[in-house]
């Protein structure tokens, strides 16, 4: 349902007229056989690979299974087994807030460059090149290993505070109350995708609303907040919900980072890595699937609520605008 | 541009762009300088110059860890990359085109389905899909990896979808007069002019299998199947005294596919990005 909206929403939504409807009023059984054939591929992927694993573990979600014995239904247990668990409930507290804090931290990176890069100048692209590369290898095992050594008591980043004058010899990895911000800070790096978004957006703008604005005495400040940030409220929308759910679901730059363990003091111990631990390690699937569909309700609801208040915030240009 | 008044100007505004690029590309370089650096140099330095430049931490990488040479790391990598990505694009033409031009029932309930399985997070199929490969004994090989790329990928899926409706029907019906039949008009008038989607798309699967952690980590357990992703994790397992240099190295060289592909394929990627804001 809620995909239904979103794809509504970036006017994503199939035309249905098109193609074959012209060619063939009507479909015959051979052409329906060939049409599946074609889609056969995907068909055959999503019902073994996505649809039967879904109910399985669905039906896991109610039982207590250990992967060497079946499965046996036992109800809601494991659902509230999870209101006990405090780690169930710090791993989500942890979650929430690296998403919360990495999300609008990289938008407003990604924005704040865009508009840099949105004028002519010399060397641009050679700048987005540069600008761009950290996200192309961040999601790396590289990288994020490289990040552990950056952040140790004896790397770079205390080097490099030293040079400022700054003496540090904190672990920022080892110090629970700073460990998850080196990957909030490795989050925000990668901001390079949402950039090019932004930067599409904002080429999109029609020149003759700033000219319109500047006849008017609107300072650069005013046409930001009045002309480009409504125009481009819609792409900022897009990146919100895609981001968000992206960051609800990270794991392998925590894995990386916390030794695959949450460490230190559980500071890292985001809801994948511990859904991960608690299926891989402890061979509880059945507790784990419960924790997958509080996942998938987290995100619903947040995705939901993102929906609900878009309407108060997100500025759709009418096509009566647009001419 | 007249757009914003520009808040910083000329020089100034390269300057800043220059300094701050560096900033942002400053831990890359450090990791490929450090990767010329002694082990004991690495420490408690920001400094991007390497005393001498230094070799052997790349010899000491090669020679791998657990008795694998890390050749063999590479080579797994790029068994898996490749197979999964000609298969992931392949077949997702081939779906796109029977999404996009033919009429069958069931077409929207389908194609909500798919668009559906692009919000379902991975960790809710992710159990029962290591106990369905588990069961039928496909742990701990590449097929878990390989074989469901080969059954498209939805955003793949859209992404063609959206360029072939882009073309004009009437191309399909010329072909159709001149004699091809439906599999004709998509292998020789669709799936050529459809190229610029199958780029990016190729990218896009070849950047997500080559950095895929999670599941390798699933379904690999024997060091001679590892991928690097999965090597260099390995290598740096704090339990073990680290080889710092080792890993930097491998590291580095681990980056280079994806920084080359990048580079040649630059145009395609911002195009992708920007008009279907894919992402990871």
């Amino acid at each position: 349902m809620a995909k239904a909206t979103l794809g509504n929403k970036l006017r994503m939504k199939p035309r249905m007229n098109y193609g074959g409807a012209k060619t063939r009023i009507r479909a015959g059984f051979w052409d329906q056989v060939a049409a599946y054939l074609y889609i056969s591929p995907w068909l055959i992927g999503f019902l073994a690979f996505t649809i039967i694993p879904v109910l399985s573990s669905l039906y896991y979600s109610f039982s207590q299974y250990n992967l060497f014995s079946p499965p046996v239904l036992q109800g809601i247990a494991n659902y509230r087994q999870m209101l006990n668990d405090q780690l169930f409930w710090k791993s989500l507290f942890v979650t929430l807030h690296y998403a919360f804090v990495s999300v609008p931290f990289r938008l407003l990176f990604a924005l704040a460059i865009a508009v840099l890069f949105n004028r002519k100048a010399k060397m641009l692209r050679f700048y987005q090149t540069v600008y761009y590369l950290p996200s192309i290898i961040g999601g790396s095992i590289a990288v994020a290993v490289m990040w552990r050594r950056l952040f140790l008591s004896d790397g770079a980043v205390n080097a490099a505070l030293a040079l400022i004058g700054v003496q540090s010899d904190l672990s920022w990895i080892g110090n629970p109350r700073t460990a998850l911000w080196t990957l909030i800070i490795l989050a925000v790096w990668q901001y390079g995708s949402s950039m090019l978004i932004f930067l599409a957006g904002l080429k999109q703008i029609p020149d003759s609303y700033y000219e319109a604005a500047e006849i008017d005495g609107a300072n650069p400040w005013q046409k930001f907040i009045k002309i480009t940030i409504p125009h481009l409220t819609p792409v900022i929308f897009f990146n919100l919900v895609m981001q968000l759910i992206n960051g609800f679901t990270v794991f392998t730059q925590a894995f990386i980072i916390s030794n695959g363990r949450g460490d230190p003091l559980n500071s890292t111990l985001v809801y994948a890595l511990y859904l991960y631990r608690r299926a891989f390690e402890y061979s509880q699937m059945g507790y784990a699937s419960a924790m997958a569909w509080v996942l998938v309700l987290i995100i619903a609801v947040f995705t939901a609520l993102i929906f609900k208040s878009s309407s108060f915030w997100v500025y759709y240009e009418t096509k009566e605008d647009s001419k | 541009m007249r757009k914003l008044k520009k808040p910083l100007k000329g020089v100034s505004y390269h300057l800043f762009l220059l300094f701050l690029g560096f900033l942002m590309v400053y831990p890359v370089l450090w990791m490929v300088s450090s990767s010329f650096k002694t082990n004991t140099e690495i420490f408690n330095t920001a400094s991007l110059l390497p005393n001498k430049f230094d070799f052997s931490s790349y010899a000491r990488g090669l020679r791998g860890v657990g008795g694998v040479p890390f050749a063999v790391f590479f080579r797994n990598s790029f068994f898996y990359v490749i197979l999964a990505t000609v298969g992931a694009v392949f077949s997702s033409a081939i779906a796109a085109y029977g999404f996009a031009r033919l009429k069958f029932f069931g077409r929207n309930f389908w194609f909500v389905c798919m668009l559906l399985t692009m919000m379902l997070p991975y960790q809710v199929i992710m159990i029962p899909q290591f106990i369905l490969f588990f069961q039928i004994g496909w742990v701990n090989s590449f097929k878990p990896l390989i074989i469901p790329a080969f059954m498209g990928h939805p955003f793949f899926i859209f992404l063609m979808m959206q360029f072939i409706r882009g073309l004009p029907v009437e191309l399909d019906e010329s072909a159709k007069i001149d004699g091809c039949n439906r599999f004709q008009i998509f292998s020789r008038i669709i799936f050529p002019l459809i190229t610029p989607a199958l780029i990016t798309s190729t990218i896009f699967q070849f950047y997500w299998t080559w950095d895929d952690f999670m599941r390798p980590l699933l379904f690999l357990n024997s060091p001679r199947l590892y991928t690097v992703s999965l090597a260099l994790r390995m290598f740096s397992d704090p339990m073990t005294s680290t080889d710092w240099g080792a890993i930097f190295a491998m590291g580095a060289l681990s980056l280079l596919p994806i920084i080359i592909v990048f580079l040649s394929f630059q145009k395609y990627l911002v195009q992708g990005i920007s008009t279907t804001g894919l992402k990871n």
